[in-house]
């Protein structure tokens, strides 16, 4: 009884003792901390997820109150895959995994040559990366520009013998535009990708290389032999990435062509579903069904890098004992 | 030395082709990337009457500066570089005392939940984020964020994961052994984190901050559907103006363009290795 009346009596006394004690301490800097990264990332990815979920399933606009919402179940997922508009356009981000595929192989090319001596290797490395830096807006502009009937690109071809009556205008032709807007994007990013094998490459241990020269390697074998599979992990990477970033492509069309002629990707469709017809139920159900697929493609990633790697640490041994050898 | 003679030896033809074809693929695609730039540039300071009878690609006869100036009024971008300005200020400062704190925390503390934390925010940056505008659009609103700065400020300085990663990473080599003499010391946790983590840090401050600021700098996106009135227009959005009626005058359009990429260009000429390091750093763990 006494005992329970001390401890009772004591409690607001250890409150503050207790947040003047390390362990107190520990705990208000830790919720200190944390409460506003925690807190901006509920209200701006988590609860829009959430509502995106549930709003997939009415049929609203953005300023349709609480109680005039109308339910109508999976409708607007049929709706997905059944209107023209909305999954036609995930047709079109094939185009756009071709084009990511040659970025990233011009990115490699490029990357082993600038990883090893070259003159001027700094100033190539930086005009090539510079275009990642242009705000997209910009590069619309940019780009409308330099594919108008008579103006860049066609003065180039000109220059190298072609007539200007046999060239297709370049965002209006439907077989062209867009190879002509993918191009823009691999414009864009093959810097990027450059500067990130580059980075890949020189984490590469120096003397593997100066063994290999000693063993009489030239620089193609050394690039399948130690380059290769030295960055392998982030080349996969790449590649997947790509893959999901391909599915949503947007700012191209987005800003050169505003999707006209047959260049809507889905995320512009969606863009003007949401923003333009305001039906943001449709809307909400087609970022969904990206979503899933791009989980989809998270988790095959997973999947497929742990298959391809399950013999990394073998070749890693090889490799040491060779070095070893060298 | 006598590696310099074995290179030299090694020089066959085979040798010399590969050097020519790696010097031209380097030019090659050196031109690729610039050309749509350089046109820009060509014709920006081309007057009226010589843009409209010259080919774009034929250099001025006199350079002139007359549509810097009238882009520059035009898009009234002094007021547009000065939003772009307050926005980066507020989001950097937000983002990097943010993540700092995060990085912090979770590097420092056995936080329960710490790896559900650090997977939340993987999660989140696999959504896309045109995708999760279209919901986000209506929190925005009721949240009455729409059209002011702040609103957009607020939003942009939501932690990304990637400079968390970057933070963390460099933290992990910040000896656990200073804090612990700064305890000794009578130090509280937030004076560690102020005055010894956060200095230790700048590096990598730096980094993020550098990569960060160029994307909050050339973000649109989110702005044009936030910033829609004329005098809380961000500068990538004054080049908006440019389109419908004047969206032919290409002189024009091309001054303003080359404008708004001044300073990302300034900012790439003095911290290039930041940037470079920035790129690798995010990619590798993110």
């Amino acid at each position: 009884m006494e005992a329970e009346k001390k401890s009772f009596q004591k409690k607001p006394f250890n409150l503050i003792k207790w947040a003047k004690s390390r362990k107190g301490q520990q705990v208000l800097i830790c919720v200190g901390f944390m409460i506003i990264p925690l807190l901006l990332l509920f209200v701006f990815t988590y609860l829009p997820f959430e509502e995106m979920v549930r709003f997939s399933f009415y049929k609203m606009k953005y300023g349709t109150p609480r109680e005039k919402w109308q339910f109508v179940g999976w409708k607007n997922y049929i709706d997905v895959f059944t209107r023209d508009d909305c999954f036609g356009a995930l047709k079109l981000s094939l185009y756009y995994v071709v084009g990511a595929i040659l970025q990233l192989v011009l990115a490699l090319y490029l990357a082993t040559i600038l990883s090893f001596k070259v003159k001027g290797g700094n100033f190539f490395k930086g005009l090539m990366f510079f275009p990642y830096l242009i705000s997209g807006i910009a590069i619309g502009f940019i780009f409308k520009f330099f594919y108008t009937r008579g103006f860049v690109f066609d003065t180039i071809l000109q220059w190298l013998g072609f007539e200007l009556d046999n060239l297709p205008y370049w965002l209006k032709d439907q077989s062209i535009n867009n190879w002509s807007l993918v191009a823009t994007s691999v414009w864009r990013y093959f810097g990027q990708n450059m500067v990130l094998f580059i980075g890949a490459i020189m984490s590469v241990d120096k003397e593997m290389y100066e063994a290999a020269e000693l063993d009489g390697a030239n620089g193609f074998q050394q690039f399948i032999h130690i380059i290769l599979p030295s960055i392998r992990t982030i080349v996969t990477l790449n590649v997947i990435l790509s893959i999901t970033g391909s599915l949503s492509a947007f700012e191209p069309p987005y800003v050169i062509t505003s999707g006209a002629n047959g260049t809507g990707t889905y995320f512009v469709i969606m863009n003007e579903i949401a923003h333009v017809s305001q039906k943001v139920g449709l809307a909400s159900a087609m970022a969904v069904v990206l979503l899933l697929i791009i989980f989809a493609a998270t988790i095959a990633q997973k999947l497929i890098m742990k298959y391809l790697f399950r013999n990394a640490n073998e070749t890693d041994e090889i490799k040491h004992k060779k070095r070893v050898k060298a | 030395m006598e590696k310099k003679k074995i290179k030299i030896k090694h020089r066959s033809v085979g040798g010399w082709i590969w050097v020519v074809v790696k010097y031209f693929s380097l030019i090659f695609f050196s031109f690729c990337a610039v050309l749509p730039v350089v046109s820009c540039v060509i014709t920006a300071f081309k007057s009226d009457a010589e843009y409209q009878s010259t080919n774009v690609m034929t250099l001025p006869s006199s350079w002139t500066f007359d549509n810097f100036v009238r882009a520059f009024e035009t898009a009234h971008m002094g007021r547009a570089f000065l939003n772009s300005l307050i926005v980066m200020v507020f989001v950097l400062i937000g983002a990097i005392l943010v993540g700092t704190q995060l990085a912090y925390v979770l590097n420092r503390f056995k936080v329960p939940g710490n790896g559900l934390i650090r997977n939340l925010f993987l999660f989140a940056s696999l959504l896309p984020a045109v995708a999760m505008q279209v919901t986000v659009y209506k929190i925005m609103g009721n949240l009455g964020f729409i059209n002011h700065l702040y609103g957009y400020i607020i939003m942009m300085m939501g932690t990304d994961i990637i400079s968390v990663y970057i933070f963390i990473q460099f933290m992990e080599n910040i000896p656990v052994s200073l804090d612990e003499s700064a305890i000794i010391d009578g130090a509280s946790y937030f004076q560690i984190y102020w005055k010894i983590i956060l200095p230790l840090l700048q590096p990598a401050i730096v980094t993020s901050a550098i990569l960060k600021g160029v994307n909050t700098y050339n973000e649109y996106y989110s702005a044009s559907l936030y910033l829609q009135d004329q005098n809380i227009r961000t500068i990538a959005l004054s080049l908006y103006t440019f389109t419908g009626p004047l969206g032919n005058r290409y002189n024009l359009i091309c001054a303003g363009v080359i404008i708004s990429l001044l300073p990302a260009l300034i900012v790439f000429i003095i911290c290039q290795k930041q940037i470079y390091s920035g790129i690798t750093a995010g990619a590798v763990k993110g």
